[in-house]
């Protein structure tokens, strides 16, 4: 090579070698520049789709954090509200009676006109207004007299008195003063009257009617009747009871069968054979777990329907694998040093395991398990089979209390026949449960980056 | 770590346990399942019904359509089964059977209203004004020419009737999960079958006829009536089958077609002018009663006037109120425990 470099007038067989070379160099780095290229397309072709995703996701959903709110002058009246006090426990009563009482009080409170309260606070926003009552109601949302009721129950002393209170307007409202509906179209396809919008609009421009943020979102239950109340907060404490059940059972369990398959079994044809069912599980679809769920917690356990335990159960099978695999790979990448060092150090093989090789592999679990109990929380398939896609009124106060779960009620509200509301809600339930999403996979981030730091 | 996974079983072992508590103590919320036409119904009931009952728990409703819900309904008594099964249709004799085999007997049957089927297109498209006949010939598999059976050979509207506008066929009907199916099938497959004059064949092979539909123009629909929706919005020529009260929800995108020159509407329909409307039933589970609270104030509510009435809040989402004589006899059926047997249908 020196020579030819040195040579002053180089032979032709070197010259066409040289020129070779060059040639070959150049394919090759054009080559390279290629595959970079693709790289580069590839990432920006990903960006994009998740770029896109978001926009939609979050130009949709985010007004739905945002509702039309009437603040209004309310006024328990004496007339409309004719009750009895409410029921003092006497001495000598038992509590049985007392609370049969009070009940009975509730019920009577629960059965007072307040549809003609809410009404009349309405009306006195707008004297001159001939509306007929049903146009009204229409721009109220329906579950709002129970508000009304529940700040009664609260405080009887309210009788007489006129308060400010927030009412939430109706959905139909809430899509003419967005203009989620065509404002163009004629009476026929609209859904609230003439005199209604004209109202609401007047309303809106007074500022007696005002976009709030929507914090009911986050503490009502879905709602059928009163669409504009309707929230998250079952579905969320379903997720929750999942996750926790997840959590509590597949976490020892898969780490306990790993450290065994990985640390203690012999390696012979039986654990071969366990080995690849684990991996074949990892991949069974997530629904095939759901029939299994339905035919064995349900029908042969007597589990009850619809019920986070037999969702969280579901789901601890559809996770362990995730989590036994990672857990033997991070056991695996222990250098056998350290192994070997306690072992000749005279500790037992649990000793060497529990206190030395075991710390080194906490990030791996622990990433491990928040990418399974993630993926787990957005699993909606499985729980359509155990009877978790029900509409439930109420916050479920146990596992074993019926509830749905944050991807279902994404799954629900997308089928939910007021198309002009439910689309913003749905999108808004999505981005909830995307937030979550981020911050469990943000936490698994930071506690890895700890845990390693500390090693 | 050790202490983990020692606390961890523990609580392991903790939920285990309560598990089994908790499936030895009754269920104390009422259960319901079935179609997704009775869904919102049932589910603005069961709401109200947890407001106005302190004492009781807002029943659960979950949806499956009117054979699913009716399948989960048979699969025998007790805490892991459903108490009530909604259904847009009547329960069939094999049901029936289905249910006494897994040991349920008392099925109480409760029809609270009607329900109109519409076809509905995309707002911007030109009316349609429907007969069954045209229906048939739009999407049976073989179709009437000159007294023979032929492969059906229309492509647009306008070929079977002038009337019609000029637009490709494409039909979007619920799929036999769905209770709304059965209905489509009576009152418009067959009544358009019969109105054109189909050869004469034995009764088997006009019955397989009526009801045989071509693939390449009509989408069964599985899901609910968004997805039927969702097609009409990727098709714009599609023609969807809804039941009244999604139609009414959605008027701002959707037009309805007239059958037989009349528009469903709520009047038309509870004056029985409108063809294709059917009642709605939900069948309580009599072995639950006085087991799991609140059946039979769930039963009273929901046909109370406040709920199914005239004027009730079911009306408000759709439902067509049964006369109030009807819904009388209803109840007190319900009251006497009537059940229904196999033979009664």
């Amino acid at each position: 090579m020196t020579d030819l470099s040195q040579n002053a007038s180089p032979t032709d067989g070197s010259q066409a070698r040289l020129k070779r070379i060059r040639a070959g160099l150049g394919k090759r780095h054009a080559r390279e520049k290629r595959f970079r290229l693709y790289g580069i397309v590839a990432i920006a072709a990903a960006l994009t789709f998740v770029a896109i995703l978001f926009a939609m996701i979050l130009s949709k959903g985010l007004p739905a954090f945002q509702q039309a709110t009437l603040t209004v002058p309310v006024t328990f009246s004496q007339e409309l509200i004719d009750l009895e006090p409410r029921p003092v426990r006497e001495s000598g009563q038992s509590a049985a009676d007392f609370r049969a009482a009070d009940l009975r009080w509730q019920r009577d409170v629960t059965l007072v006109n307040w549809n003609r309260v809410v009404e009349d606070a309405v009306r006195s926003l707008a004297p001159g207004s001939e509306i007929s009552s049903r146009d009204l109601q229409s721009l109220i949302d329906s579950a709002e007299r129970f508000k009304l009721r529940d700040a009664f129950v609260a405080n009887p002393n309210l009788l007489g008195q006129t308060v400010d209170m927030q009412l939430l307007a109706s959905a139909n409202a809430d899509n003419w003063l967005k203009g989620n509906i065509n404002r163009d179209l004629p009476d026929s396809q609209q859904q609230l009257s003439a005199p209604a919008r004209a109202l609401a609009d007047e309303l809106y421009a007074d500022g007696n009617i005002r976009m709030a943020f929507a914090w009911h979102i986050f503490t009502n239950t879905d709602s059928r009747s009163a669409p504009a109340s309707a929230g998250l907060a079952g579905a969320f404490m379903g997720s929750l009871y999942m996750m926790m059940v997840v959590i509590v059972l597949a976490v020892p369990i898969g780490v306990a069968s790993a450290i065994y398959l990985e640390e203690f079994a012999p390696k012979n044809r039986l654990t071969d054979i366990i080995e690849v069912n684990i991996n074949n599980l990892a991949a069974v679809p997530s629904i095939v777990f759901g029939l299994l769920g339905a035919a064995v917690f349900i029908n042969y356990f007597r589990l009850p329907l619809s019920a986070p335990i037999v969702g969280g159960l579901v789901l601890t099978l559809m996770t362990l694998p995730t989590i036994i695999i990672a857990t033997r790979s991070s056991l695996r990448a222990v250098p056998p040093s350290l192994r070997q060092a306690a072992l000749g150090l005279g500790a037992s093989k649990t000793q060497t395991v529990f206190h030395h090789v075991l710390p080194v592999t906490y990030p791996g679990i622990l990433t491990a398990t928040i990418i399974g109990v993630a993926q787990a929380l957005g699993e909606t398939a499985p729980l359509l089979l155990i009877g978790m896609n029900a509409f439930v009124a109420s916050v479920p106060g146990s596992p074993f209390d019926q509830s749905t779960a944050l991807p279902v009620q994404i799954y629900l509200w997308q089928g939910n026949e007021n198309r002009n509301f439910f689309e913003a809600r749905t999108s808004a339930a999505i981005i909830v449960l995307l937030a979550l999403m981020i911050s469990l996979n943000a936490i698994a981030i930071f506690l890895r980056s700890r845990l390693e730091r500390r090693r | 770590m050790k202490k983990f996974v020692f606390a961890a079983s523990a609580a392991a072992i903790a939920i285990a346990a309560s598990a089994g508590a908790a499936t030895a103590q009754s269920r104390d919320t009422i259960q319901i399942a079935g179609s997704s036409t009775v869904l919102p119904f049932a589910s603005i009931v069961a709401e109200e019904f947890g407001n106005a009952f302190p004492e009781f728990n807002a029943p659960v409703v979950g949806s499956g359509g009117s054979g699913g819900g009716l399948r989960q309904f048979c699969q025998g008594t007790g805490d892991n089964t459903i108490d009530i099964a909604n259904s847009s249709r009547r329960i069939q004799a094999g049901e029936i059977e289905a249910c006494n085999g897994a040991g349920v007997n008392e099925i109480l049957e409760v029809q609270f209203g009607y329900d109109g089927i519409v076809f509905a297109v995309s707002a911007d498209k030109e009316d349609f004004a429907l007969e069954p006949v045209h229906v048939f010939k739009a999407i049976a598999a073989q179709v009437p020419v000159d007294g023979e059976m032929v492969a059906n050979p229309y492509t647009t509207w306008n070929e079977i009737d002038d009337s019609l506008p000029n637009q490709p066929i494409s039909m979007a009907i619920p799929a036999s999960n769905h209770g709304t199916r059965e209905v489509f099938e009576e009152r418009v497959l067959v009544e358009g079958c019969e109105a054109a004059e189909l050869p004469e064949m034995e009764e088997e092979a006009m019955e397989a006829a009526c009801t045989a539909l071509r693939q390449d123009v009509v989408i069964e629909i599985a899901g609910d009536y968004t997805e039927t929706l969702a097609r009409l919005q990727s098709n714009a020529d599609t023609v969807g089958v809804f039941g009244l009260s999604f139609y009414d929800q959605n008027r701002d995108t959707l037009k309805v077609a007239t059958i037989s020159g009349i528009e469903p509407s709520l009047e038309t329909i509870a004056a029985g002018e409108y063809p294709v409307s059917r009642p709605l039933f939900f069948y309580v589970k009599g072995e639950h009663i006085g087991v799991v609270p609140g059946l039979e104030e769930y039963v009273s509510f929901f046909l109370s006037d406040q709920m199914a009435g005239e004027g009730g809040a079911l009306e408000g989402a759709g439902l067509i109120p049964a006369p109030a004589e009807e819904t009388a006899d209803v109840q007190a059926k319900f009251d006497a425990r009537e059940a229904i047997t196999a033979d009664q249908l």
